[in-house]
């Protein structure tokens, strides 16, 4: 289902359907880029690989229209032909008849123009088929790719939907542009020139007339437009008010539930509903008139060309069938018209949506890992940080000459409040940020020397934010490992407690978690990801937070695990229950960022420092508590 | 999705006046080509210039009072098709607040919201097209055959054996090209999918090494889109051209049939041309509704999604005859209350009986997935039990006012929510008519009030959405304040104390001994040493009771208990 929200942009297009007519974007706000020039040259890059399909598209989109165009002209003159014999007869001309031969002669040529117009239209927009999808495949494909090789840092300081809408909307936006548009505007184009021709061919007077009111369109069109723009950004303004009350109020039903609320919540929505609705329908009338507008100036010409056409033939300036013929052009001449107005405005959303895919190509991305860049095949798991300096933002210094020398097998507990930063060890260590200053080692060797998939397979994590996908519990669990069994799977799943809740889903290891993982609670998550891990059976492992949200007993059970696990191998823990990392070998205190005191239990409660105040802390809670009970 | 256009009743009548403006306007536009015929039949062929001139006003009356009737006819769409928007989003939006939280998990917070927005949006726009165009396009057909037939009447047979056919092949392409723009819909959604588990998995994915596989991944589903697209765009390929021959060639067959009428004089020649326009003007019309076809599956996927929710009906609800519970304060009583999840094998909860009193504390402690915080999720009739009875005040929640039963519950959940606003107004959420001391005073008691008044603003200061600009432990504080303003029977502390730090707990617990003293409290804890000087500890195994008492009964008789609180506490915390 597609669920994607978060980035509500107030192009025509995506929202009110693909192509969706030759007014679909009309009257709507448009979006401009900022460097049109380039992204279009760069976009036409794209197209380059495909320039000889496109050449194609292009001379058969124009042949097309040519025979499409030279039709009515040719066809006028049977009609012509038809109404001389006719005039003949009446006037009771000797042997007067109508030339069938010729008409038929006509008709056939029109049969043969028609097939190949129409052969090759289909052939046109059949390889543009074919040019335009893969083009945004090739461009998406460059996306993903893209995003896999930028730092975490990249993904920091943007949302998901802002990232995802780039790669979804904005490409698909392109993929439609190429699709329609970009015939649409060759075929607009020659259709307006070729109409031109062939009108002038037969009467520059009706011509004139018929250009007369072009300017109408023009004056009509931006009128209305620039009204109905302003009715377009109040609705959308209202419609993201109401959006977000909406998301508030279901984020937040069981609180709206449980203090009787329902009632304030709908009468809130009635009203934030009420003023789109009266911004709503605005928007829509006046961008709905510009079609009856631009109808009825069409039908002046149209009047005008009936009128004129009719008096110069009683003139005998020019032939009926030429009327015909011009009634005919004048009626295909506004479609063009609107379509071309309609494009540019379309061509210019997508050109902003390119500029916003480019962006993200654009980013710098990680270093790259060099050629000679090493593997630890047998990694020990000592690691060691070396004057290590870091900070997030350039100028915030966070991490200042931190030393660190951990051995193998030992467990390191980082303990501190709430945004101290404990993560950050974490993404040096994996290497998802690079420090600015000083090394860290594994095994002695510094980890910006090792190959960065062999760096993360050194590690086995169980990170803050459990990431499941959607699919089975079984390949989430096996995620940790290629190739697993189900004997491993079990296993793992066993040793991380949570073969028991498996089971007592319906479906077992088969159960298919759905996109956010709603059907399993936080905790039963949590023991997912560390069977995930356990699974993985790495030489260092990281566990962030991993246990804060199973509860204590359960954790007693993981622990156990865990010491088995933990068995010869470096674990980084990183926890608030103090009483959790009491045993570790070595504990770094954070606070602010910054690694404020390391040692052992005794040595840092000896040192009356931060860690003693913060464990102190904790059995004057329980103090109090036995006091007062 | 035509289910849904039930809710268009309200704009019969403007509906039926567009029906009437649209044909009105569709009429008029077929009658330019006839006006036009007289001008050459008589006009032209009399060589009466004066006659031209006056059927060219006629016409461009005729074109006017279209316009006219278009424009009307816009009108009253545009208030149709977004009022039919409006009452769609009023309908659902009060359905979903309606839901019990069963009903709510089961379709799910994300989609919840999107199908409010989007998709009615959507739906809106869609119907909007269909009352602009698509319905101008059948009118068009009967009132382009009509006209013809006042024309000339043997010749109308080309439109009639042209029409059908032509509607065929549009049938054909639809019934081709529509599942593959529904599947389209799929891949779409699928690319999205493989993408936004990417984006929140990142680390993950890292960590496990596993960029390669998920390249994979993305590019199957991409390739997947990709295909399907060239293969509806091929399709759709044929359409434009298909419409245009048939077109031209029924161009070609009223000049040719035409002419031989012409021929016998039994037509004229402004007949042929009024001819050969209206079947432009019917050929167009139906390239119109063509276009529809990529929209159509799209807000029909859409109205599925709205449908669903609509379609959900509360499954708790008020009784007919509401018993009031006033006669006790504070009376909680499980009676033999078994609970399990829809579709679940086990049940959650199973047999579980126990009451507690104002005054008490009722601490639930247990492992993950024991059922903590399914039980006291009963006790506000979140959710309706299997087997038993809940008693509050003595009597059964079933019988009681959902309103008058929460009003008597003041919960904190575990995951805080607050609400866009001031500080004040968050925490009179739960007291509407709150005195500003008493915000004080709540928020004094939820050790919130030295945060909130070193803020800027102080208790006017404005929480962003989702609460963003304060902390969790904040958060949580303000969370308890809005509880406490409640004043209420019965206190729900659902873990509610994990964000804070050591300091700030015990001084909250202090605070709280002394505000809370003559309620009934139950908490949630992880830590032992928050449920020790419980009243009453129930201890959950897998949905039972594993046991239930005092801190010191417990440790001698609960081997659970037991097991919890020696993972817990040293040896000297114990002593």
């Amino acid at each position: 289902m597609s669920e994607e929200r978060r980035e509500q942009r107030p192009i025509g297009r995506p929202g009110d359907g693909h192509g969706g007519g030759p007014m679909g974007a009309m009257g709507r706000p448009v979006e401009k880029a900022k460097n049109f020039k380039g992204t279009l040259k760069r976009l036409i890059g794209y197209l380059r690989p495909r320039r000889f399909h496109l050449i194609t598209v292009l001379i058969f989109a124009i042949l097309s229209t040519i025979f499409s165009i030279v039709s009515p002209k040719i066809m006028g003159k049977a009609i012509t032909k038809l109404f001389e014999g006719l005039m003949m007869k009446m006037k009771h001309v000797p042997g007067a008849h109508i030339d069938f031969v010729y008409i038929q002669q006509i008709v056939l040529l029109l049969i043969g123009l028609y097939l190949a117009s129409a052969l090759f239209g289909y052939i046109q927009q059949y390889i543009m088929a074919g040019v335009a999808q893969k083009t945004v495949y090739d461009m998406r494909k460059e996306v993903y790719s893209k995003l896999a090789r930028l730092p975490l840092k990249f993904f920091d300081s943007r949302t998901h939907g802002e990232i995802l809408s780039r790669v979804t909307n904005d490409i698909d936006n392109i993929a439609t542009t190429l699709q329609q548009s970009l015939t649409q505007l060759i075929t607009s184009i020659v259709t307006l020139v070729g109409i031109v021709i062939m009108m002038l061919t037969i009467s520059p007077m009706l011509t004139l007339l018929t250009l007369v009111t072009l300017p109408l369109y023009v004056v009509v069109t931006s009128l209305v437009a620039s009204r109905s723009q302003k009715y377009f950004a109040a609705q959308q303004k209202t419609l993201g008010e109401l959006n977000g009350h909406v998301e508030e109020m279901y984020t937040g039903h069981q609180i709206v539930k449980a203090f009787g609320h329902e009632d304030e919540s709908i009468e809130k929505f009635d009203i934030i509903n009420q003023r789109l609705n009266n911004a709503g329908w605005k928007a829509q009338f006046v961008s709905g008139i510009i079609m009856p507008l631009i109808t009825f100036i069409g039908n002046i010409g149209y009047v005008l060309i009936c009128v004129v056409g009719g008096i110069f033939v009683t003139n005998n300036t020019i032939s009926i069938g030429d009327v015909q013929a011009f009634i005919q052009y004048s009626r295909q001449f506004t479609q063009p018209i609107v379509q071309t107005a309609n494009i540019a405005n379309v061509i210019q959303s997508t050109i902003a949506s390119a500029e916003r895919v480019f962006e993200i190509l654009d980013e710098v991305e990680e270093i790259p890992d060099s050629d000679d860049a090493k593997v630890l095949k047998f990694p020990k798991g000592d690691v060691s940080f070396q004057n290590v300096k870091f900070g997030y933002k350039e100028g915030v210094t966070i991490i200042e000459d931190m030393d660190i020398d951990i051995k193998q097998g030992q467990t390191i507990a980082i303990v501190g409040p709430t945004g101290a930063g404990k993560t950050t060890l974490v993404n040096l260590l994996m290497r998802f940020y690079e420090i600015d200053g000083g090394k860290i080692t594994i095994d002695g060797v510094d980890i910006r020397e090792i190959e960065r998939g062999a760096l993360r397979s050194i590690f086995g994590m169980v990170l803050q934010d459990t990431w499941l996908f959607n699919g089975t519990i079984r390949d989430n669990i096996a995620y940790g490992r290629d190739g697993s069994t189900e004997q491993d799977i079990v296993r793992a799943a066993k040793a991380a407690h949570a073969d028991h809740f498996i089971r007592t889903l319906p479906e077992g290891y088969n159960t298919i978690l759905n996109e956010e993982a709603s059907n399993i609670s936080q905790g039963q998550k949590q023991l997912l990801t560390i069977a995930r891990a356990i699974l993985a059976d790495p030489v260092i492992l990281i566990l962030d937070e991993a246990t804060s949200n199973v509860d204590t007993r359960t954790e007693v059970y993981i622990q156990k695990a865990m010491i088995t696990l933990m068995q010869g191998r470096t674990s980084f823990v990183i926890a608030h229950r103090l009483s959790t990392i009491r045993d570790a070998g070595l504990i770094l205190v954070m606070n602010h960022g910054s690694v404020i005191e390391k040692g052992t239990h005794n040595e840092l409660i000896a040192q009356g420092g931060f860690y003693a105040d913060l464990y102190n802390s904790q059995f004057t809670g329980a103090n109090l508590e036995k006091e007062a009970g | 999705m035509i289910k849904l256009f039930g809710f268009l009743k309200p704009y019969t009548v403007s509906i039926v006046a567009i029906l009437i403006l649209v044909f009105a306007q569709t009429l008029s536009e077929l009658y330019l080509p006839t006006l036009m015929a007289d001008i050459v039949d008589k006009g032209i062929v009399n060589g009466d210039t004066n006659y031209i001139i006056r059927i060219g006003g006629l016409m461009l009356l005729f074109a006017l009072g279209g316009t006219v009737c278009s424009i009307v006819a816009t009108f009253l769409s545009s208030k149709a098709a977004v009022g039919f928007g409006t009452i769609l989003r009023s309908k659902v939006f009060s359905r979903v607040e309606s839901f019990s939280l069963h009903e709510f998990n089961k379709i799910g917070t994300a989609t919840l919201i999107t199908r409010t927005t989007n998709d009615i949006t959507q739906v809106q726009m869609v119907t909007i097209m269909i009352l602009r165009m698509m319905i101008s396009a059948p009118l068009m057909m009967i009132g382009g055959v009509i006209m013809a037939l006042s024309e000339d009447k043997p010749l109308t047979l080309v439109l009639v054996v042209v029409i059908p056919i032509l509607a065929l092949a549009i049938g054909i392409i639809a019934k081709m090209g529509i599942p593959l723009f529904k599947l389209m819909q799929v891949k779409l959604d699928k690319v999205n999918l493989v993408l936004r588990e990417g984006l929140t998995g990142i680390r993950v994915i890292r960590a496990f090494n596993r960029i390669e596989n998920e390249k994979v991944r993305f590019d199957d589903a991409n390739a997947d889109l990709t295909n399907n697209a060239i293969k509806v765009n091929k399709i759709m390929a044929a359409l434009m051209p298909i419409m245009m021959l048939a077109l031209n060639f029924t161009t070609i067959a009223i000049i040719w049939f035409g002419g031989i009428r012409i021929d016998n004089g039994s037509m004229q020649v402004g007949s042929l041309m009024a001819f050969i326009q209206y079947a432009m003007q019917i050929m167009f019309s139906l390239i119109m509704v063509s276009l529809m076809f990529v929209m159509v599956p799209r807000a029909a996927a859409s109205a599925v999604r709205i449908n669903e929710v609509l379609d959900t009906v509360p499954e708790i609800n008020d009784p007919k005859q509401v018993k009031i519970a006033d006669s006790q304060r504070g009376f909680v009583e499980f009676k033999e209350v078994s609970f399990s999840y829809p579709g679940a094998e086990q049940p959650v909860l199973n047999n579980i009986s126990f009451s507690a009193k104002p005054g008490e504390i009722t601490a639930v402690i247990g492992g993950t997935g024991s059922g903590k915080s399914t039980l006291i999720n009963l006790i506000p009739r979140f959710y309706d039990i299997d087997n038993g009875s809940i008693l509050v005040d003595g009597v059964d929640i079933r019988e009681m006012a959902q309103e008058s039963l929460r009003a008597k519950i003041g919960l904190v959940p575990q995951n805080t929510v607050l609400f866009t606003g001031t500080i004040t107004e968050n925490i009179s959420y739960g007291k509407d008519d709150a005195t500003d001391e008493e915000v004080k005073h709540a928020a004094e008691t939820a050790q919130a009030a030295g945060f909130v008044l070193e803020m800027k603003d102080g208790f006017d200061s404005v929480i962003a959405q989702g609460g963003t600009n304060i902390s969790g432990g904040q958060k949580q504080r303000l969370s308890i304040a809005r509880a406490l303003i409640r004043r209420p029977e019965i206190y729900i502390f659902d873990d509610s104390f994990s964000a804070l730090d050591f300091k700030t707990d015990a001084r909250l617990r202090a605070a709280l001994k002394k505000e809370i003293a003559d309620a009934t409290v139950f908490i949630i804890a992880q830590r032992v040493a928050t449920v020790m000087d419980a009243d009453r500890i129930i201890v959950l195994e897998e949905g039972q009771i594993a046991g239930i008492g005092t801190h010191k009964e417990l440790i001698s008789s609960c081997e659970v208990y037991r097991e919890i609180v020696y993972s817990q506490l040293s040896e000297e915390e114990l002593a």
